[in-house]
């Protein structure tokens, strides 16, 4: 037993935080192959893919996916799988051109009327999964059947649109200009600048209070070199978007998400209940966790968001088909995989699901551009995902 | 009498850290060998290294075995040799029956089809070896933990052993079971066969052992012959200094009824119509330790844990009562807002996050002390978690350290710690020194004696008498789900305790 005296013990707690550090090399990691990714279809199509128009489309595309991947996180994290988010996204957007089309319900009361059913939805089998411990896998494999049979049967087998033009503005509408100058979209670049200002005074402020509190925070050098580096990337990809329509509402609405999920999962109590769960769930309850009504929820949640997914497929299209949402369950999960989640549940971020989502993306579109069949296509998006997870396992094994 | 094992200035690195130093051990044919230090003084990995889990080549010094220079590049090397280790958690298959455990990977088969007749007669002859009266075709999960052990045991057995490594082997299980298979031990060693015991249990390796190593951060500290074995003796050569008393003194403050219980009586959990607990009526006053001594299956985890917003038992009823007032513990949520809290005996399934650090292990029980409308406080659990981890001495190399990487001891002291920070007013501790050594015990120890200091109460739960005639108050005798005895700790002693439990059983059978 070696006896430490206060002075040592005091300067520990104020020691740069070792492990902390190394958990965000991996998003830093992450991000660095994204770009990395993107630079080398930049080349090979030959400079199509920053194209605004290009980029325009790789958010339009991607958007579902990745508001599906938020939820899908939670529920990774929770120690859980939905493999029903494709059906379930598919039927609401049926459902919502049955409303909105066949019965001419106004577009706003069906869409809340439709987010709700995405949450009963998720009620349903959260219900199973949480409080009678039926294996998620199981029950989200029986959601998928159901609600994939549902979509067919509510649209009778058919297409149905087109749906109300303000409606479709969900996904195909951009934020107006009020400036009205040709050719840039002038309040587009503004609300790039204004998010890149308050991102920079709240990560200042934030790091002013550690060091108030006698906490040192990652190196200054680093520090600086981090805020230039994110804040570049955003105003460079404001600056493309609004040179063509300017920013997409779809992205506006997954912004917000994107932000309030990456609230809620690091500095809400709420989130850090869902992954002590994921860590260990008996330890969790015994800790007086409600850990089924937090199961449940972390269901519901995600009905809600695949619902939204739905809806903002069936806008990019302008109609509901039977077939829409085929095999998105598959993308979402990859997604969340890639950005680092573990499947025995506890670890996982956002940000990483969120990066994830766009490594497909970027790779679907790349690939796509460049003109190689969509059978290798699969292949490869397969092994990245392979990859990525390998990677993970290495280096989990490695420390 | 001739070696059977001799191990030359084994040192083994680890990326910054020197796990074993120039470690000597050498055993003897037919002895029983035991490796004693406190957790963390490299006991297993010098244990891995002989069996073979770290190859020849990452590591320094030679192995000589039956005396030839050994090689061993993995653990079917070792075992081909004789040396099988038994490790602290059991590797066995719950669904599967004994006789398949015992024969995996190693079936009497041909030409892939396994003889099942013959493994089961084998089986046989083997579980009567250990004095196992089990048939073979019985599951592993429906036997006890002792029962497990002499599967593994057995297990052993059938691979020709001529070394055997037995790592904790008494850890979980009660004193009959522990006496059980210690005896096995000085049969075996009657036999011929070589054991290496690692234990902190002293008084059993003081028993058995007939020459004991000592180990202490990495080196060996000295080899001593049965004849000048005591506990003392070893205490001192482990921890490098007098332990002048194995539990810290403390002058007993106690005031009134803090935590009392009525009436308790619990069902099985699965089997309904089993009582479990039968009428339990306790109090705890204020700064006041008190324990339940029983043997292991008594009923005393489960007592506490359905007392706990009934984590274990159906059909429970009976009174709670908090300071005087009748309290609501119908769920775990209630159990710690009233002030209740429990520190379980399994701290790896039941008590820790192990994927995560320490931080957030210290504060879940209690997020809304570092949190405002759901919203955490970054700094106000930073600086929670290192207050906490500066009370309870976790040794670590900050908060941010994974639970999962920390000493049992230090495991323990997170758990502490987040029960702590929970500010309850009754912490039922339940075996709250298992398998941690002398040194962080003393600490826990200390850990008791200030937290009553301050005026809260204890319920301590132990299977070592020794532990719960130095650290209580007042002593509880459970057994079958009763209170069979009530002593001060001033008028107790083990004797007395085993006699309530065995008048008891006489009026139970």
């Amino acid at each position: 037993m070696t006896v430490e005296t206060a002075a040592t013990q005091g300067k520990k707690d104020f020691k740069t935080d070792g492990s902390a550090l190394k958990g965000n090399y991996r998003e830093y990691g992450l991000v660095l192959a994204l770009i990395l990714i993107m630079v080398f279809f930049q080349f090979t199509t030959n400079g199509v893919l920053f194209r605004p128009v290009n980029l325009t489309n790789l958010v339009l595309q991607n958007s579902y996916i990745i508001i599906m991947a938020l939820g899908m996180l939670l529920v990774i994290v929770a120690g859980h799988i939905d493999l029903s988010v494709g059906s379930v996204s598919g039927f609401i957007g049926g459902l919502a051109a049955v409303m909105m089309v066949r019965w001419q319900i106004h577009y706003i009361p069906a869409t809340i009327l439709c987010l709700a059913m995405g949450g009963a939805i998720g009620a349903a089998q959260g219900y199973w999964i949480a409080y009678h411990k039926i294996p998620s896998f199981i029950v989200t494999l029986a959601g998928m059947l159901v609600f994939r049979g549902l979509a067919l049967w509510l649209l009778g087998g058919q297409s149905v649109g087109p749906f109300p033009p303000q409606f479709q503005l969900l996904s195909s509408g951009f934020i107006p200009d009020v400036f009205g100058y040709p050719g840039f979209n002038i309040t587009s670049m503004l609300i790039g600048i204004i998010l890149v200002a308050l991102m920079i005074y709240f990560s200042v402020r934030g790091r002013a209070k550690r060091e108030k509190h006698g906490y040192e925070g990652e190196p200054f050098a680093l520090f600086v070199a981090k805020n230039l580096i994110i804040a570049g990337i955003v105003l460079f990809l404001a600056y493309l978007l609004s040179s063509y329509k300017g920013l997409p509402n779809v992205l506006i609405v997954m912004s917000l998400l994107i932000a309030l999920f990456v609230f809620v999962t690091k500095r809400m109590t709420v989130g850090r209940r869902i992954y002590a769960m994921g860590g260990n769930e008996k330890a969790a309850k015994l800790s007086g966790i409600k850990t089924e009504r937090l199961t449940f929820l972390t269901f519901v949640n995600m009905g809600v968001l695949a619902a939204l997914a739905g809806l903002i497929f069936a806008a990019r299209l302008n109609t509901a088909t039977p077939k829409a949402g085929l095999g998105f369950e598959l993308d979402v999960i990859a997604a969340v995989f890639i950005g680092g989640a573990s499947a025995m549940g506890g670890v996982g971020q956002v940000m990483g699901a969120v990066i994830g989502a766009f490594i497909m993306g970027v790779m679907n579109n790349g690939m796509s551009i460049m003109g190689v069949n969509i059978d290798w296509q699969q292949v490869i998006k397969g092994l990245v995902l392979l990859a990525a997870v390998i990677f993970d396992v290495y280096n989990k094994n490695k420390a | 009498m001739e070696t059977i094992l001799e191990m030359r200035n084994i040192t083994k690195t680890f990326p910054g850290v020197k796990a074993l130093n120039n470690v000597n051990l050498d055993v003897r044919k037919g002895e029983i060998h035991a490796l004693v230090g406190e957790n963390g003084a490299g006991k297993s990995t010098l244990m891995k290294v002989l069996s073979g889990v770290y190859p020849h080549g990452s590591y320094e010094g030679e192995i000589i075995y039956n005396g030839q220079e050994q090689h061993f590049r993995d653990i079917a090397d070792s075992e081909r040799q004789g040396i099988i280790i038994i490790h602290q958690e059991l590797a066995l298959v719950p669904l599967l029956s004994i006789a398949e455990n015992i024969f995996l990977g190693n079936e009497p088969a041909k030409f892939g089809v396994i003889d099942w007749h013959v493994a089961e007669n084998r089986t046989r002859e083997l579980l009567a070896k250990v004095g196992l009266k089990e048939d073979p075709l019985t599951l592993i999960t429906n036997l006890g933990v002792g029962k497990q052990q002499l599967v593994e045991i057995a297990k052993a057995l059938s691979k020709e052993v001529e070394l055997l490594i037995l790592d904790e082997p008494t850890a979980s299980l009660n004193e009959k079971d522990s006496d059980a298979l210690l005896a096995l031990l000085l049969e075996f060693k009657a036999h011929g066969i070589s054991s290496i015991l690692i234990s902190h249990k002293l008084n059993e390796v003081g028993k058995v052992a007939d020459r004991i190593t000592v180990l202490r951060d990495g080196a060996t500290i000295e080899t001593l012959d049965k004849k000048d074995i005591s506990e003392d003796r070893i205490v001192t050569s482990m921890v490098g200094r007098q332990l002048a008393d194995r539990f810290p003194q403390r002058e007993p403050d106690i005031g009134e009824v803090v935590f009392e219980v009525k009436d308790w009586v619990v069902h099985h959990h699965i089997h309904s119509d089993r009582t479990v607990i039968n009428g339990i009526n306790l109090s705890v006053r204020k700064g006041e330790v008190v324990g339940i001594a029983g043997l292991m299956g008594a009923g005393r985890t489960e007592f506490a844990m359905s007392v706990f917003g009934k984590a274990y038992g159906r059909k429970i009823s009976g009174e709670v009562f908090l300071k005087g007032k009748k309290v609501d513990v119908s769920t775990i949520g209630k159990a710690i807002d009233n002030g209740i809290a429990y520190v379980t005996e399994d701290r790896k399934t039941f008590g820790l996050n192990l994927i995560d650090h320490i931080k957030h292990n210290t504060t879940i029980v209690n997020l809304a002390g570092v949190s405002q409308n759901g919203v955490l406080d970054d700094m106000a659990e930073l600086k929670v978690a290192n207050e906490y981890r500066r009370k309870t001495n976790i040794r670590s190399s900050s908060i941010y350290q994974k639970t999962g990487n920390l000493s049992g001891g230090n495991q323990q002291k997170v758990v502490l710690s987040k029960w702590l920070f929970a500010n309850p007013d009754l912490l039922i501790l339940d075996e709250p020194t298992r398998g941690i050594d002398v040194g962080a015990k003393y600490e826990i120890y200390t850990i008791i004696n200030q937290l009553v200091s301050e005026g809260k109460s204890v319920l301590m739960i132990s299977s070592e008498m020794p532990e719960l005639l130095g650290v209580c108050d007042r002593i509880y005798v459970m057994n079958q789900g009763r209170l069979v005895g009530e002593m001060p700790a001033s008028e107790a002693s083990q004797e007395k305790i085993m006699r309530a439990i065995i008048r008891a059983e006489g009026k139970a059978s």
